[in-house]
């Protein structure tokens, strides 16, 4: 199976690294040629540019992708760039890092694929704080 | 009229700067701290300070009522298409217009939903080309809702239409001779009107026909 990542930053790198490990073609793209120090022993692809040029993409074997993870630092950049991949090349699973909860909502009511850690991160630490409360030290 | 500005660089402020003076509604929201301080003392609380991508901020623009216009012209072209989004998508404004800054991300607007696009470096170029002499075809508007296009050409000595009347030509169904510039002085093109080598001639048609058009104009 075939994946594109855009954005390797601690998300990006780190996805690539397991879907590497589980046997996975993955190839990352990202604006900063340093980002590959990331991926540490690295076998698989790597693209410098931005994910909003479609040469880019293409190069990074966007066409033949069975997946693409977009974990940019910019939500506007990964919602944009995501449904550009959805639309433009049909990519079968498309999952897009949103950091703004009203907008991955917005968006994954249009049918976007979108993870948010900052709700994962709200309900997280809730559960926690109110776990606290239920057995006091 | 109630209309949102995002983006409050030269564009979007002087955009706000002729609405407030044509007496309509405004809020003109700007993300940058220091810029927004610099509209706010000039134009005072039209300004608002926010990120308009964020949902709540443009909620405070008043994003709900709806605005009659949304215009989405800030320096960035993902944040422009966002705000588009959210304003045609889940607002329903009416009219929304966002501004292409790149002209090579014009396709992703389109595919996207975002058909009413400015893009002022394509103008630019578009310009320039008018300048230039000896041009082939120059688009001088797109109308992409209406799936139309307004060009210019300049009729060459070996044209197959030189010397004809517009009647003659065999034009597709879909293209029509607008104008007729001839030194400097412009007539509208009727059936009975002779094409004369250096005219420069503007015409209507779909997209896609330039080629036959440009072939018998230009040869």
């Amino acid at each position: 199976m075939k994946i594109v990542i855009v954005g390797c930053g601690r998300v990006g790198s780190g996805v690539a690294k397991q879907l590497a490990e589980q046997g996975w073609d993955v190839t990352c793209v990202d604006e900063d040629e340093g980002a590959l120090a990331r991926l540490g022993e690295w076998r698989g692809g790597f693209v410098v540019g931005h994910g909003m040029d479609v040469n880019v993409l293409e190069r990074a074997g966007i066409v033949d992708a069975d997946a693409a993870v977009i974990a940019t630092n910019g939500d506007n950049t990964n919602v944009v760039v995501g449904q550009v991949v959805q639309r433009r090349y049909n990519t079968g699973c498309v999952v897009v890092r949103v950091l703004d909860p009203a907008r991955a909502t917005f968006y994954a009511e249009r049918g976007l694929r979108t993870v948010c850690p900052t709700q994962t991160a709200i309900a997280t630490l809730t559960d926690v704080v109110s776990s606290c409360e239920a057995t006091p030290v | 009229m109630y209309a949102i500005v995002a983006g409050g660089g030269k564009v979007g402020a002087n955009i706000t700067r002729s609405l407030l003076a044509m007496g309509k509604e405004v809020t003109l929201v700007e993300q940058r701290r220091e810029r927004f301080e610099q509209l706010e003392a000039e134009l005072g609380p039209v300004v608002l300070a926010g990120d308009a991508t964020e949902l709540f901020v443009l909620k405070r623009a008043g994003i709900a009522r709806p605005p009659d216009i949304v215009l989405a012209v800030t320096g960035d072209d993902e944040d422009n298409i966002v705000i588009a989004q959210i304003a045609q998508d889940g607002y329903q404004v009416p009219k929304v217009i966002a501004r292409v800054n790149d002209p090579r991300n014009q396709e992703h607007f389109d595919l996207l939903g975002v058909n009413r696009t400015l893009c002022a470096t394509s103008g630019l170029l578009g310009l320039v080309e008018h300048e230039v002499p000896e041009h082939g075809l120059v688009k001088l508007l797109e109308l992409r809702r209406e799936g139309l296009e307004v060009v210019e050409l300049q009729v060459s000595p070996e044209a197959p239409a030189a010397g004809k009347r517009v009647a003659g030509l065999s034009l597709p169904d879909d293209v029509r001779l607008v104008s007729i510039t001839r030194n400097g002085v412009a007539e509208v093109a009727g059936l009975d009107t002779v094409i004369r080598p250096g005219d420069q001639v503007i015409a209507i048609l779909k997209p896609g026909l330039e080629d036959r058009l440009r072939e018998t104009l230009v040869g």
